[in-house]
């Protein structure tokens, strides 16, 4: 190829990378993972138009470009914002940036209805994710929450309104992904909601990936709810011949048993290859499926906290971003107190090893530390 | 007398149907148009300093230049009668009795852009304005001044109306823009601007009904010579739709060079307020825009008198001063309760935000139902302070203006009426009973700030 573009570069957080124009600020993070990659809840690589709704991906540009070097007067979506050349973008070092994203995260709470302990989508829900990262540890909100009646959107999906976000990725499914579309957004404002027209069933062979790019539990598996949850599943690897689809998917699996298939996800939670209704549902035995082996957990999850085999962690980024300097501490305990240096035994208080092995008769200063022989004599000295 | 061009002739006797407009000078812009090239008639507009009606006040013959030219690629003009910002109603006032200079504007206007369909997306309220612009529109086919070949220059244009259902966000161009195409009116996330990518993913030009009016006393009398009229940079004349506790509620026509107080006070124009009442608020520019106490509203902060213009009603910024806008001029005499009326602003804009992106569809209803708290005497300290920091939290942050829009009049009005909230609260009783009245605000400003 002689048309070699000229790549972009382009400074996030201190850490300067170079990509192809037309890369969004979004995807040049991504490139250089770590702490530093905006969170996103609408955004989703796959599907054409979607990003700039939930505002949880907010950057500040301090620089537009190298040719105009003015920043930006307002935060911008970074997943609907492209580089320029030399543009310089502030993330975790901005703290207007941190708040306002900490008020998007309040926001897409107050209605949320926090079921997390009953909610099929806990532990691998990214509104969680988002909170445990990005919010507060309470919110301010007094009010009822806006609630909706759970709906059966078909024999598999179950939509619980209440829920939702508002993301609108499963419309664009809807829209891009199947044939015809058959759901979208009805009402406007905070009572709007994702529905199908007269609650009719959502009938198509790829509609099974709306479950998947739903980041909260609004959506859920008919044929999963309330079977398990996701940390006592381990996730697999796993194919099959599929005439529809690829056939290429992740098997939750509790023993032998597949408790649910979903399609795989990468390190940002979003589906490439979708899959379709079949292998999605139907397929529920080990026997159905070629299983490769387990699947690479990469993103924080709690599947990832247990004892789980193949975890990769993300870019450690902080002291890049620190300009190579390594985090301000107010004091390096190591140095300051000298504590690993000191022999445990010698310092009067609780009993140490010496107590017990070497003096029996050892004296501690600690009320507890007595030994029964040593009261006994002293009983018999009196 | 402040000098009138645009609704100058509404008084005449059926000057709605083409011959009366006709025989009054109408459809001459369009005739001198022709003769000269679509540049020079954009040069005319950029030398006349026109700008934008709507709200935003942005140079017209700027945002023109900025039109993307493609070859082979068709352009629109869309003209934005969605009018409904509470308290505006100017442009209802300009289609209904003079329509004709609308139809006369477009026409000169898509000549100028290059274009040859251009659609009025008209608010579905407005249904009776839509028979009468429609009319328009066929008189001025069957004179040949519309349509096919117009006067022989064989310049082509249609003008086609197209009805809203109801949203005061397809009033936002972009919304108005994925309205006219079918589809839920949701704003576009910007860039790309419709310049570039609008209707259809064609260049597209979007204006306010007067703004597309003012364009034909501008080729009219020239450029140059409207440019003469106002001051400053807010050239021409204003329609200002004043509403609210004055004796004459109606459509005016400023030149921008009167002050506030001559504009309320005056018989020409408002008449003062009634019963005897003092001036305690006023919303300048439509629901939107900051609200001003009376003594900020007449002066100054630095004590000049205020005028109405884009720069001195701007004056101060936020922290003192509030903003043109549509022109929907709101006042409020001493009876009135600043929270209240907060509540029923926060109320509108929780019902017409569209949903789409989350500061402004979570945090205008939460606003709402915070203010019916105060309002009703439920409210702590703690609320005020609490609605302060949701308002910053949506203020800049979503894809369109209507999240600024509804998180300005309660920052305003927290801003400058605080005492007021903070009585609310303390006498929760009282405040369902009797209104806060006038306190310090109608002082003058020197007697507040020593």
């Amino acid at each position: 190829m002689s048309d070699e573009k000229k790549l972009f570069k382009v400074t996030i957080d201190n850490i300067t990378v170079e990509v192809q124009p037309g890369t969004t600020i979004l995807n040049a993070a991504r490139q250089i993972g770590g702490d530093i990659v905006p969170p996103a809840m609408c955004y989703y690589t796959s599907l054409k138009g979607s990003g700039g709704k939930c505002r949880t991906c907010l950057v500040k540009v301090a620089a537009g470009s190298a040719a105009d070097p003015r920043p930006m007067p307002k935060l911008v979506a970074s997943c609907r914002t492209n580089v320029m050349d030399g543009m310089v973008v502030e993330n975790i070092t901005n703290p207007s940036v941190l708040e306002a994203r900490k008020g998007v995260v309040e926001l897409l709470l107050i209605n949320h209805p926090l079921d997390c302990p009953i909610c099929d989508q806990a532990g691998e829900c990214h509104l969680q994710d988002l909170s445990y990262e990005h919010g507060v540890e309470s919110t301010r909100y007094e009010f009822n929450r806006r609630t909706f009646d759970k709906h059966d959107l078909g024999p598999y999906i179950q939509l619980h309104m209440t829920r939702c976000i508002l993301c609108y990725r499963c419309v664009y499914v809807a829209d891009q992904i199947s044939n015809k579309r058959v759901h979208g957004v009805l009402d406007r404002g905070d009572h709007s909601e994702i529905a199908t027209y007269i609650k009719q069933s959502l009938d198509n062979d790829f509609i099974g990936n709306v479950i998947d790019v739903c980041p909260v539990g609004a959506l859920t598996d008919r044929t999963f709810r309330f079977k398990n949850r996701v940390w006592f599943t381990k996730p697999v690897d796993a194919h099959r011949d599929c005439p529809t689809c690829k056939g290429k998917v992740t098997l939750w699996l509790r023993g032998d048993e597949v408790l649910r298939s979903t399609a795989r996800k990468d390190q940002w939670g979003e589906v490439s290859e979708w899959i379709c209704n079949t292998c999605r549902f139907e397929k529920k035995k080990t026997s159905d499926w070629i299983i490769e082996g387990p699947t690479v957990v990469n993103r924080q999850s709690v599947i990832g906290q247990g004892h789980y085999v193949n975890i990769t962690k993300p870019r450690e980024t902080i002291s890049d971003v620190m300009g190579g300097r390594p985090p301000k501490l107010l004091m390096d305990i190591h140095n300051v107190s000298g504590v690993n240096n000191v022999d445990l035994s010698e310092i009067p208080g609780p009993a140490s090893g010496k107590t017990f092995e070497e003096d029996p008769h050892a004296f501690a200063t600690n009320p507890t530390d007595r030994k029964k022989p040593e009261l006994n004599s002293n009983h018999e000295l009196e | 007398m402040g000098r009138k061009i645009l609704i100058d002739k509404v008084h005449i006797e059926g000057i709605r149907f083409f011959d009366t407009y006709r025989k009054n000078g109408g459809y001459a812009s369009l005739e001198k148009a022709l003769k000269i090239s679509p540049a020079e008639v954009v040069e005319e507009v950029k030398k006349s300093g026109l700008r934008g009606r709507g709200g935003a006040g942005f140079p017209t013959g700027l945002k023109w230049s900025f039109l993307a030219k493609p070859e082979g690629i068709q352009r629109y003009l869309v003209v934005n009668a969605d009018e409904s910002e509470p308290g505006t109603f100017k442009d209802r006032y300009l289609m209904e009795f003079i329509p004709h200079l609308l139809i006369e504007g477009m026409i000169v206007s898509s000549y100028a852009l290059g274009a040859n369909t251009a659609y009025i997306y008209i608010r579905g309220e407005y249904a009776w304005i839509i028979d009468i612009l429609q009319k328009a529109i066929d008189e001025a086919k069957e004179q040949s001044f519309l349509g096919k070949n117009i006067l022989g220059s064989g310049y082509d244009c249609e003008i086609f109306i197209h009805r809203g259902a109801g949203a005061y966000i397809c009033g936002e161009e972009t919304a108005l823009l994925e309205s006219l195409e079918g589809k839920r009116g949701n704003p576009r996330i910007k860039p790309p601007f419709p310049a570039v990518k609008g209707l259809w993913d064609c260049p597209t030009v979007v204006n306010n009904v007067e703004t597309i009016a003012a364009v034909v006393p501008i080729i009219n009398e020239g450029g140059d010579e409207y440019a003469l009229i106002g001051i400053g940079k807010s050239t021409g004349t204003k329609l200002i739709s004043a509403c609210g506790n004055i004796k004459k509620p109606g459509v005016y026509e400023i030149d921008m060079t009167i002050s506030v107080e001559e504009f309320i006070y005056s018989d020409e124009y408002c008449g003062g307020i009634p019963n005897g009442r003092r001036l305690k608020a006023c919303i300048p520019g439509g629901s939107s825009v900051p609200i001003l106490p009376a003594n900020l509203l007449l002066k100054t902060a630095k004590g000049e008198t205020r005028l109405m213009n884009y720069e001195s009603l701007a004056d101060g910024g936020f922290q003192s001063g509030s903003m043109m806008g549509s022109g929907g001029f709101i006042v409020l005499d001493e009876d009135q309760c600043i929270v209240r009326h907060t509540y029923t602003l926060a109320r509108f804009y929780r019902h017409e935000s569209c949903g789409q992106c989350s500061p402004c569809r979570e945090g205008t209803g939460w606003m709402e139902k915070i203010l019916l708290n105060i309002e009703r005497g439920k409210g702590k300290m703690s609320d005020i302070d609490l609605l302060w920091d949701i308002q910053s939290k949506i203020e800049g942050n979503t894809i369109c203006p209507l999240g600024d829009a509804a998180a300005w009049p309660v920052a305003a009005a927290i801003r400058h009426f605080r005492d007021e909230f903070e009585w609310h609260v303390q006498n929760p009783e009282e405040c369902l009973r009797r209104n806060y009245g006038l306190a310090g605000y109608a002082e003058p400003l020197e007697a507040v700030i020593s």
